[in-house]
């Protein structure tokens, strides 16, 4: 008998899949915007389901990057996946069989991740098939009407729109940042090296794909470094 | 753009990031006890995002001053802890006036 119905899930990600709608509209008007056809546009978002890697993929997309550029990019930028699915992976009952792993880890992203893992005791498959359904509407239908409605808009919207993406990371980087100076730290390391990259002369040969992996690599070792993150190992059985 | 180059970077994307997703739940039953590799992961999106934004922000409209202006709301909005999506129209709008405004004045 498993513990939470797909109701219950369903529910709890509701508000999940509102908050994708957002973001996923502002995407699919950037990506039409720079030109990227609409049903494409729609075919990156059901096919990643991933904020950051899209946006990242996108501008690589634009700027003409290599296959091997793109896929060590996507393996950086979503490399903290891995962790949620291996904790993901503990917090799952037995009816989650190893069919079900593979189409449930699909649907990891950092909020369906966050919620799942703060339910009480172990999930199973119909809660996670609930909890997934609407984030991925969401994240599906907000990518289809950003990148229509975008070509009714006009020039002057849409060139504004460039600056929303960016806006966004840094509502993501500095609430943290604020709380803890060793987020601050990191993302300071990280800009320092990547205007580095940008505007001395030898190291702005490199593609922009890999100077993001590289000041990302530097600025989070640094971190780990210096301030280790607690670990809460609340008693494990 | 070529829609056949198109999808053949979105297929490239989709396996890798379905691939980190679904390796560890398959694979690992234990949890990773290096401190150190957590504490990296922990640190890596917003080493991720911050390289991402600064200096690529500064070319993100029509002009420097305007983004400039856009970074500074958008600074501020995220200070003072509001939402995404409140964040990124308020960066938005702000730098729409400032582009109106340089066009009409100069």
């Amino acid at each position: 008998m498993q513990k939470y119905s797909y109701l219950q899930g369903f529910k709890d990600g509701i508000s999940i899949g509102l908050g994708y709608l957002s973001v996923s509209f502002t995407f699919g008007m950037l990506a039409t915007s720079s030109g990227i056809p609409v049903w494409i546009a729609v075919f990156i978002s059901m096919s990643n389901l991933t904020s950051a890697g899209q946006f990242a993929g996108l501008s690589l997309m634009l700027s003409g990057g290599s296959f091997f550029e793109m896929a060590i990019t996507q393996l950086v930028i979503n490399m903290r996946y891995a962790l949620m699915s291996v904790s993901l992976s503990q917090k799952l009952d037995k009816s989650v069989t190893l069919l079900h792993r593979f189409a449930i880890s699909f649907f990891n992203t950092d909020e369906i991740f966050a919620v799942s893992s703060g339910k009480d005791g172990e999930v199973g498959t119909r809660y996670m098939y609930g909890l997934v359904t609407a984030p991925f509407i969401g994240w599906t239908l907000g990518t289809l009407f950003g990148a229509a409605l975008n070509s009714f808009l006009p020039e002057s919207i849409r060139s504004c729109l460039g600056i929303a993406i960016y806006a966004m990371f840094i509502a993501i980087v500095i609430p943290p940042a604020k709380k803890q100076k060793a987020v601050a730290l990191v993302a300071a390391i990280s800009v320092v090296l990547s205007c580095a990259f940008s505007y001395l002369p030898l190291l702005k040969t490199v593609s922009s794909g890999f100077v993001i992996i590289i000041c990302s690599v530097v600025a989070a070792t640094v971190g780990a470094i210096i301030k280790p993150i607690e670990i809460e190992d609340k008693e494990e059985s | 753009m070529d829609s056949l180059k198109l999808i053949a970077y979105t297929l490239v994307m989709a396996a890798v990031t379905y691939l980190i997703r679904m390796l560890p739940l398959v694979v690992f039953r234990k949890k990773i006890k290096s401190r150190f590799i957590r504490s990296f992961l922990y640190y890596i999106p917003y080493a991720v995002l911050a390289a991402m934004t600064i200096p690529a922000i500064f070319t993100s409209t029509a002009n420097v001053y305007s983004a400039i202006a856009g970074l500074t709301v958008a600074l501020v909005a995220a200070f003072f802890e509001r939402s995404l999506i409140t964040v990124a129209i308020s960066s938005c709008v702000t730098v729409l006036i400032f582009e109106t405004i340089l066009k009409t004045v100069f």
